[in-house]
């Protein structure tokens, strides 16, 4: 005959130090930065975001070669416009990378497991948000800055002009990097299913660019060039572009765009908008997550 | 053709809200072409121009791309596909399925909403809108094989599927004119070309060449995934 006893080994509760809500938050931003171009993940996941950073690279580094062979300052890549002319590449980047964000704990049913403890809903999705923005924003800025280096280094006329579209350029950089971020995200976050994630965001980026330039071509085909101006509103990259003109002064690089500092204005609202919107969506979208 | 694994293809590639996704594509094609009709600015050359810019080069390799990947890519991600490859089943039945499966839904995705949204914008004039519709479908099947066997052949199938279609057809065609001869895009161009009297639609590859180039990227997509398919690793799930 067996005697089973039962111990008392007390309950014990935690009276360390606890490190607080900073400490969660930068927890997971360093997770997901580090997630976003598959650090710490196998080689396979690293191949891509690498890739892409690398094509990213490429015009910079030819544009900086051949000026430093021809002596042309002409033949820089002007810095505000790297991103608009390299749109595809970076909404491909967005594509592959959001879904690892947003989709990959939705897709295992794991979101409930961080929520067991002290993270707070809104900290998740910031970390989040913030994370992606920080890598989209290395993408950009790490090629602009090899041109403006290479601008110094050869020597380019006006560096003090330059410095001031270089600065320019970073700032739109930075808007570039959370508006699209929040897309991508809000839109991987609704399409757990793997593959699908990368093909709605890519949906969303050639849909809304095709429309926009189907309906610019048509409106100034007929004179319509305020029509043709407010509708590059509707996709993400004219849409930045517009701030960066019209508020910050850069030289334009889009198709079309509206005439006048309120049109930045009303682009600015619209991007600050889009960010909150995200947020909020990204917000309900966890939380329910975190419930099951 | 198995039919059973048409059914669950079909169902995993249908099935809840995926579905939208499917359908808000050509949906966005459809309304812009009854938005033109209404507003009477749909003459042949803005029919040419949505159909060629939205049709072929948007909605097509899209679709094409979700298909294409979608039908297998997902179960050989999480493993699934040991349940269907245990079976006594040849594999090229499976490929042959699975690429029919990609076919029907990127024809009625794609051909069958250019169709609809071309005969809205300019009726039968000058056989406009069915020779694109049959540009998107043959491009679509040729698409939907390359795409299956990339699926089979590399975890990363979406991506690289992506870069081929929007890098290396769209933006590097810009510069390179060489480079825009050898893309699925043009070939289908072609055949859209031959086939309507309108002279706004230009290709740049001759048709007998764009058709034995479609057939060859068909049957090498096809041969490949089935190749593959026999001695697939499939690795734990990440």
């Amino acid at each position: 005959m067996t005697v089973s006893t039962i111990h008392d080994i007390g309950y014990r509760h935690y009276e360390g130090r606890r490190l607080g809500r900073g400490y969660v938050l930068r927890s997971l931003f360093v997770h997901n930065l580090r997630a976003a171009y598959g650090l710490g993940r196998p080689a396979r996941a690293k191949v891509m975001p690498f890739l892409l950073l690398a094509v990213m690279m490429l015009p910079s580094v030819g544009s900086v070669a051949a000026v430093a062979i021809t002596k042309e300052p002409r033949g820089l890549i002007p810095y505000a416009a790297y991103a608009n002319i390299l749109q595809v590449v970076i909404a491909i980047f967005l594509a592959t990378q959001a879904p690892v964000l947003a989709s990959r704990e939705l897709r295992f049913h794991v979101v409930p497991l961080y929520f067991s403890r002290p993270v707070g809903h809104l900290d998740f999705v910031l970390a989040k948000l913030a994370a992606m923005t920080t890598a989209l924003l290395a993408l950009l800025t790490l090629p602009v800055t090899l041109l403006y280096v290479g601008g110094l280094v050869t020597k380019v006329p006006d560096s003090g002009e330059h410095l001031v579209r270089y600065l320019t350029a970073l700032v739109g950089c930075a808007l570039f990097a959370v508006v699209l971020a929040s897309i991508g995200l809000v839109v991987s976050a609704f399409t757990p299913r793997r593959g699908f994630g990368v093909a709605a965001v890519i949906a969303v980026y050639m849909l809304s660019s095709a429309f926009v330039v189907i309906v610019q071509g048509l409106a100034e085909m007929r004179t319509n060039f305020t029509l043709a101006g407010w509708v590059g509103l509707l996709t993400p990259f004219n849409l930045v572009d517009i701030v960066q003109v019209r508020l910050l002064g850069a030289p334009r690089s889009s198709a079309a765009m509206p005439e006048g500092t309120l049109a930045g204005m009303v682009a600015l609202a619209v991007c600050a908008a889009l960010v909150a919107g995200s947020t909020a969506v990204l917000y309900a979208r966890f939380r329910k997550a975190g419930l099951s | 053709m198995n039919p059973t694994i048409a059914m669950i293809t079909f169902r995993a590639m249908l099935g809840r809200r995926r579905a939208l996704l499917l359908f808000g594509l050509p949906l966005v094609l459809l309304a812009m072409a009854a938005a033109l009709r209404f507003t009477d600015l749909a003459d042949l050359d803005t029919t040419a121009t949505i159909l060629q810019r939205f049709g072929i080069a948007t909605l097509l390799p899209l679709l094409a791309l979700i298909a294409g990947t979608g039908v297998i890519g997902p179960e050989i991600d999480d493993g699934q596909i040991m349940y269907v490859l245990t079976k006594p089943i040849p594999r090229q039945v499976i490929v042959l399925t699975k690429l029919v499966v990609a076919i029907v839904l990127v024809t009625l995705f794609a051909t069958v909403p250019t169709l609809v949204a071309g005969l809205l914008m300019s009726g039968m004039t000058a056989q406009l809108a069915p020779a694109f519709a049959a540009g998107v479908l043959v491009g679509g099947i040729a698409y939907s094989a390359l795409f299956v066997a990339l699926a089979v052949v590399s975890r990363n199938a979406v991506t690289i599927g992506l870069l081929y279609a929007l890098v290396w057809e769209s933006l590097l065609g810009n510069f390179a004119p060489g480079a825009r001869s050898a893309s699925v895009q043009q070939w289908a161009l072609s055949v859209t070309d031959a086939l309507t009297d309108a002279s706004v639609v230009r290709s740049t590859v001759d048709l007998p060449l764009a058709a034995a180039l479609l057939a060859l990227v068909t049957a090498a997509g096809t041969a490949l995934a089935v190749v593959r398919l026999r001695s697939l690793t499939v690795a734990s799930a990440e």
